[in-house]
């Protein structure tokens, strides 16, 4: 008992304790340079061996598109009985097709159209379908479940039906192929850029921002946008092979490009019925198409980690 | 004291309607007020609303009723552009958690230099740049770290981002929101030091949320015990800490642990129940104890406790 009351007694002197240091400052371990985050993403970028390839073969290709065909003796639609279907030769690099044009030239006016339409979906996910999934997104309530019931009725319409029913007053030609992708190639990048938005403005960095008084458009552009890069530009670049297939698809059915007009889908779409006799028809496209393919997929993935800080150490 | 109050909040409630038969009662008539250059602490266990006052006076929510005026203008209804600036630039917050509460994607200085440009304050570009060196050198970071991201610091640096991104508007009171109970101990006790010092130097009021009353008796002038949305009793800290009234306010003392190891091992923490303790909080009033010490409760309860 005395022990116990002892113990409950004892108490520790104000001088019992000595501070062992004191350090306020931290010291900097390394010298960050200051400069913009837009060249720290260049520099990133240009180190990614894959993505400068991937961004070399589109340039490349992309010259090609626009001079070989001004440059050729030959015209996409020089239609010549004599030289049906003959093989690669000095005179016709890539050969002929069946109505004997010359299929190097066909080659890359087919590329123009198709590089044309990635183009064109890439600015159709961009502008229509980004801009609608942050605003559906970001305000969210009766804002967000209207315009998701819009999105689901559109989306409920098969492009098909729309395509055949625009082609009753328009003529069969790009535009209106655009026109029909416009209308629905959006609603994927909507949905991840709205499930990306419903995400992000719910963390504490948001909020912060409110608390500064930062409006609705510094939060969306500042704040939210850089965070979700990475899944718009994995979107995008999964957007560009659907956008030239769904192009080949519909000149195969008949509702695409006019007939002596090429690209890419449609020069695959032919060669692949006399892929037995004259392989070199579909082989050579085919090849190209796959070059394209895989250079948008490297600059993609390349941008995306150009564009993430936390990589920057490695 | 004759000096106006920077803060004061007058039976705010705040309620949240989860459907529409069930709404949660977050905060339910609350009152205090804070002086400029003090720091009112206030306290409770998780889930009693401490957060949701701090949200609702810096107007991240609509307050559903009451008044809180700050500076002397009313601030829980609508407001005009003018009294909406003020309360953007002159009431602060610090966050909880300094992994979440700085943008990953942008660089300290840009982060720091947010509030300058919202409300565009700063003449060009060497000016913003001299305003967050400042502010660096003022929370104990150097000037290199400015052209660095988030990820690059420890959790004690991110909170001292945090805390120059809230000074950086010399604010005239900080809702510091549980911002050190993410911070491993020895760091909780450099940023609250931190916190003291620019106190000390900007005369800036804090309202200091925490769970840690040791953290809370340390740095706060008046203390604010907050249970299931109502105040359960208020004063400074020595009325509260020498002479607590209210059962719940014993049991959060009673659970302080005490740095001698030998008293440490007789402690006994009490226990309190609310269902079972038999108190309504919706029948108590406030009560004046002595001073500023006020508690909830009925009459008898006061008695009694009182006895």
């Amino acid at each position: 008992m005395t022990q116990n009351q002892a113990l409950k007694e004892f108490q520790f002197q104000p001088d019992d304790f000595k501070l062992a240091r004191h350090q306020d400052v931290s010291v900097v371990e390394q010298i960050t340079p200051a400069r913009p985050a837009w060249k720290d993403s260049v520099n990133l970028f240009l180190r990614n061996k894959g993505a400068v390839i991937g961004i070399c073969c589109i340039v490349i290709i992309t010259l090609f598109a626009i001079f070989a065909p001004m440059l050729s003796s030959w015209k996409y639609d020089d239609i010549n009985t004599a030289l049906q279907n003959i093989a690669p030769n000095a005179e016709h690099w890539f050969g002929t097709d069946t109505y004997g044009r010359d299929l190097w030239v066909r080659l890359w006016q087919g590329t123009r159209i198709s590089l044309f339409v990635a183009v064109m979906a890439i600015l159709i996910d961009v502008v229509i379908g980004v801009t609608y999934g942050m605003i559906s997104g970001y305000f969210g309530g009766k804002v967000d479940s209207i315009m998701q019931r819009i999105q689901e009725v559109i989306n409920s319409i098969p492009t098909l039906v729309v395509l055949t029913i625009l082609l009753m007053v328009m003529q069969s030609n790009l535009f209106t192929i655009i026109l029909a992708l416009a209308f629905t190639e959006w609603i994927g990048m909507s949905r991840i850029t709205r499930a990306q938005v419903l995400k992000t403005k719910e963390e504490e960095f948001v909020l912060a921002s409110r608390t500064l008084g930062a409006s609705s458009f510094f939060i969306i552009f500042k704040e939210i946008l850089p965070n979700i890069y990475s899944q718009m530009i994995i979107m995008i670049m999964m957007s560009i092979p659907n956008a030239i297939f769904y192009e080949a698809y519909l000149s195969f059915v008949g509702l695409g490009l006019p007939i002596p007009e090429a690209s890419l889908g449609t020069l695959i779409n032919d060669g692949f019925n006399t892929l037995t006799i004259t392989p070199y028809q579909m082989t050579i496209p085919v090849i190209v198409f796959s070059i394209l393919m895989l250079s948008f997929n490297l600059v993609g993935d390349g941008l995306r980690d150009a564009l993430d800080p936390t990589m920057k150490e490695m | 004291m004759n000096e106006q109050p920077i803060l004061e909040v007058k039976n705010l409630k705040q309620y949240f309607k989860v459907s529409r038969r069930f709404t949660v009662k977050a905060v339910d008539g609350i009152s205090f007020k804070i002086m400029p250059g003090q720091t009112y602490g206030l306290v409770g266990e998780s889930g009693s609303g401490k957060s949701t006052t701090g949200r609702s006076i810096i107007r991240l929510y609509k307050p559903t009723e009451g008044e809180i005026i700050f500076n002397g203008k009313n601030i829980s209804g609508n407001m005009s552009k003018d009294e909406l600036k003020l309360l953007r630039t002159k009431m602060q917050m610090i966050f909880q958690d300094p992994m979440a509460c700085l943008n990953p994607r942008r660089k300290v200085m840009d982060i720091i230099a947010e509030g300058l440009d919202i409300h565009h304050e700063y003449e060009n570009e060497q000016d913003r740049e001299k305003k967050v060196y400042e502010m660096l050198e003022l929370v104990g970071l150097s000037k290199e770290h400015a052209h660095r991201y988030p990820h690059q610091f420890s959790g004690g640096q991110r909170q001292r981002i945090g805390i120059a991104r809230a000074f950086i508007m010399h604010p005239q009171l900080i809702i510091a929101d549980e911002a050190i109970s993410a911070l491993d101990v020895s760091i909780q006790a450099q940023v609250v030091n931190l916190m003291k010092k620019i106190q000390k130097k900007t005369n800036t009021a804090y309202l200091f949320i925490a769970h840690d009353l040791s953290m809370v008796k340390y740095i706060s002038d008046h203390i604010g015990v907050l249970h299931l949305g109502h105040l359960v009793e208020t004063g400074t800290t020595e009325e509260i800490f020498n002479n607590p009234i209210h059962p719940y306010t014993k049991s959060l003392l009673s659970a302080i642990p005490e740095p001698n190891p030998r008293v440490e091992k007789h402690r006994k923490s009490q226990t309190y129940d609310y269902e079972s303790s038999g108190i309504n909080y919706l029948e108590g009033t406030k009560h004046l104890v002595d001073g500023t010490h006020y508690v909830l409760a009925t009459d008898e309860e006061f008695a009694q406790w009182t006895r």
